[in-house]
């Protein structure tokens, strides 16, 4: 099994311990990861902000990153979601169609490809689960609100199987924090004021620690947690599963 | 690009809405009721995603179909003795009406909630031609006297808090100062329409559905004032969107079931009222209104945000206009189904309404007809860029963040420069002009990249 790790822009720079956590936890689970290491963006910051057609040359580049893997995991989902809708080649689409299959968001491979059943890592506290929308909506790991249909979540799954963890109920599960990309600072009112909405629920239910399959989401939230001198922390899901026991 | 002339963007207007930060709790939390009324009562009908679908392929064919439907609809409603009208633009639908209203000599008319007539500005074209026109619906009424467009088209008051009411009331109909009892007001609004009602001979109405079949049509309200208004008077003028047709009066069972529930968590509006034909001695018109949607159909893209029913379900499940408000969207209709219609209207003056989202997706899964709500946002927003109506330094940031993003030793120099600028000079970053400073911290800068700690740890270290 050849599997590449795919560290978004964002995470690369300011949150490498979370690309490490990732790392980390899937050489515990005995797999051998690599790390290909001309990669840089999966060019969603253009594209959402309207600028596809800029994508071209990110693109390209994260074809000749990716294209020899098995599979791809990255622990983002709002990345991984991009990837599989946007990521298009003129001169080689049957790679990049070949990449939107082959590429998962972390808790998805932990759930889905290698089945994970129990893990040994150990994090006695309580956290609150922020839903990324593009990892719940876009790529289905874990059913929303919205639909009529049986509850699951991988993400649910797997903070279950750590040890002395106390998962915390919200009173909106899956309601978005308003980081939305260029969202956060041409629309920094109604983002500003939908991360504090979300910060207050969990901080409201005695929460520790605020934890989400999606840094961007919460590198907004902790920014808001920090102005509000809040103890409450943010960690990465990966973080906590592979917080040693 | 001209930007010269353009209004305040949703942006701005969002930001004004947020200095007063009760009123957006308030706000939020009574549409966030709205949304939860309708899990409710979704949640009671266990072939819910199963009605979606089906609502949705009804629609799909309908598109598809338009055309015969419209011509199946015009010979049946005039063989039931319906007059049917065509009109290509909002110009010509106000015409069409006046010419009605003008040829039966009144100066006055009722007129229950349409919003096909809020996108024409058929009020203001009326008042312009001395025809008054009241609404009828407590809430149209209530931003009626308020000399307010509607926030929300199935809440339309939605923005107003009851006192606020009261104090309109008071001015307008005399109330007492400082009641804002919400029976005694709305027993009020009730008392003033029935006056209005009584002495109006022409009545307009919207249309929710349109019965190809069958040449009917089927008006929903709780308030009956659709009713009232249309039994009271001499000549209905109803007036509808070409998209409203539906094949077969048996597929109006499945989208009543998802109007209401959709709309305010209600089972079914407390009237569903169907117009086959005039009573004897009443004149019924039917004004089938183009207006942009045949040049919606052809595009792809965006077509099937024809299918939308009107039940206002994006707008209270969607966590930016919960907190931006109606008004915001500076478009008859709000919200993330006005952001894919606006743009299609005029796609300059509402290039802003795209973006006005984070695309979270809620919207498109709430939806009772599986609009793509926010795929269509996102495709929205490449047309709006590559017609140019984008602010030229974003365009220029855009293009640097690109050369950048594709070249991967760029990207490690200048990530490495942004991280030890903020560790070293915070005040390049932590200053108000900063927006997303203002109301949160910036990262804090971790010493290296995940990059290097490979590079250090992994690729040189084993």
């Amino acid at each position: 099994m050849r599997v590449a790790l795919f560290v978004p822009c964002y995470i690369d720079q300011f949150y490498p311990k979370v690309a490490i956590a990732t790392l980390e936890l899937l050489e515990k689970l005995d797999i051998q990861v690599t790390y290909p290491e001309r990669q840089t963006c999966c060019g969603q910051p253009m594209a959402n902000a309207g600028f596809e057609h800029l994508t071209k040359a990110t693109n390209k580049l994260f074809i000749e990153n990716f294209d020899k893997y098995d599979y791809i995991v990255s622990p983002s989902g709002s990345c991984v979601l991009h990837v599989k809708h946007h990521l298009h080649s003129k001169a080689s689409e049957d790679l990049a169609h070949s990449i939107k299959n082959n590429i998962y968001e972390l808790t998805e491979f932990l759930i889905d490809v290698l089945k994970v059943k129990k893990l040994s890592s150990w994090f006695p506290h309580s956290v609150g689960l922020h839903q990324s929308c593009h990892g719940q909506r876009g790529l289905m790991l874990s059913q929303m609100s919205e639909i009529v249909g049986p509850p699951f979540s991988k993400s649910e799954a797997l903070l279950n199987m750590v040890g002395g963890l106390n998962l915390i109920a919200l009173d909106r599960s899956d309601e978005c924090c308003g980081f939305g990309g260029t969202f956060c600072v041409t629309e920094d009112a109604v983002s500003a004021k939908m991360g504090l909405d979300r910060v207050r629920d969990h901080i409201s239910h005695g929460v520790e620690f605020i934890t989400s399959s999606d840094m961007s989401c919460l590198m907004h939230l902790e920014g808001i947690l920090r102005r509000l001198k809040s103890d409450v922390k943010v960690a990465h899901i990966a973080e906590i599963l592979n917080a040693p026991a | 690009m001209d930007t010269k002339e353009k209004t305040a963007d949703h942006a701005s207007r969002a930001s004004a809405f947020n200095r007063d930060e009760q009123r957006v709790n308030w706000h939020d939390k009574t549409l966030w009721f709205v949304r939860e009324k309708r899990d409710k009562a979704a949640w009671q009908i266990p072939e819910w995603e199963h009605l979606r679908e089906l609502a949705s392929q009804i629609k799909d064919n309908v598109l598809s179909n338009l055309h015969n439907y419209l011509i199946q609809f015009e010979k049946q409603a005039s063989s039931n003795g319906i007059i049917v009208h065509w009109a290509a633009t909002a110009q010509e639908h106000n015409e069409i009406v006046y010419d009605i209203i003008r040829k039966k000599g009144v100066s006055q008319i009722v007129k229950s909630k349409s919003m096909l007539t809020e996108e024409c500005h058929l009020n203001e074209y009326l008042l312009e031609k001395g025809i008054d026109v009241v609404d009828t619906d407590f809430g149209e009424r209530i931003v009626q006297l308020a000399e307010e467009p509607p926030s929300h088209i199935v809440l339309p008051c939605i923005h107003k808090k009851k006192e606020e009411i009261g104090a309109l009331f008071h001015e307008h109909l005399g109330t007492p100062e400082g009641s804002s009892d919400p029976v005694f007001l709305a027993a009020a609004a009730r008392a003033d329409l029935r006056k209005h009602f009584m002495k109006s001979s022409v009545a307009l109405t919207g249309v929710n559905f349109a019965v190809a079949e069958t040449g009917e049509i089927v008006v929903c309200t709780n308030e009956g004032n659709a009713d009232l208004g249309v039994q009271l008077a001499d000549t209905h003028i109803a007036c509808m969107g070409i998209e409203k047709i539906i094949p077969q009066r048996k597929h109006l069972g499945i989208f009543l079931r998802l109007l209401a529930r959709s709309a305010t968590g209600q089972p079914i509006t407390t009237y569903s009222s169907h117009f086959r034909k005039p009573r004897a001695g009443q004149e019924t018109h039917v004004v089938l209104v183009d207006n942009g949607r045949s040049e919606r159909l052809k595009s792809i893209d965006f077509r099937n945000a024809l299918k939308c029913i009107r039940c206002g379900a994006c707008m209270n499940t969607c966590p930016v206009y919960r907190r931006s408000g109606g008004h915001s969207y500076h478009y008859a209709i709000a919200g993330p189904i006005g952001a894919i219609l606006a743009p299609s209207l005029d796609m300059k003056k509402y290039a802003d309404l795209p973006f006005a989202s984070t695309l979270c997706g809620s919207c498109s899964n709430v939806c009772p007809v599986k609009i793509d709500i926010h795929d269509q946002l996102y495709r929205w927003r490449q047309v709006i860029v590559k017609n140019g109506y984008v602010n030229p330094g974003k365009s220029l940031g855009m293009r640097t963040m690109s050369t950048v993003l594709s070249n991967p030793s760029t990207f490690r120099w200048i990530g490495r420069l942004g991280r030890l600028f903020i560790k070293h000079l915070p005040f390049l970053v932590n200053h108000k002009l900063n927006p997303w400073y203002k109301k949160r911290e910036m990262p804090a800068p971790p010493a290296q990249s995940f990059h290097q700690w490979y590079k250090t740890m992994r690729t040189n270290g084993k």
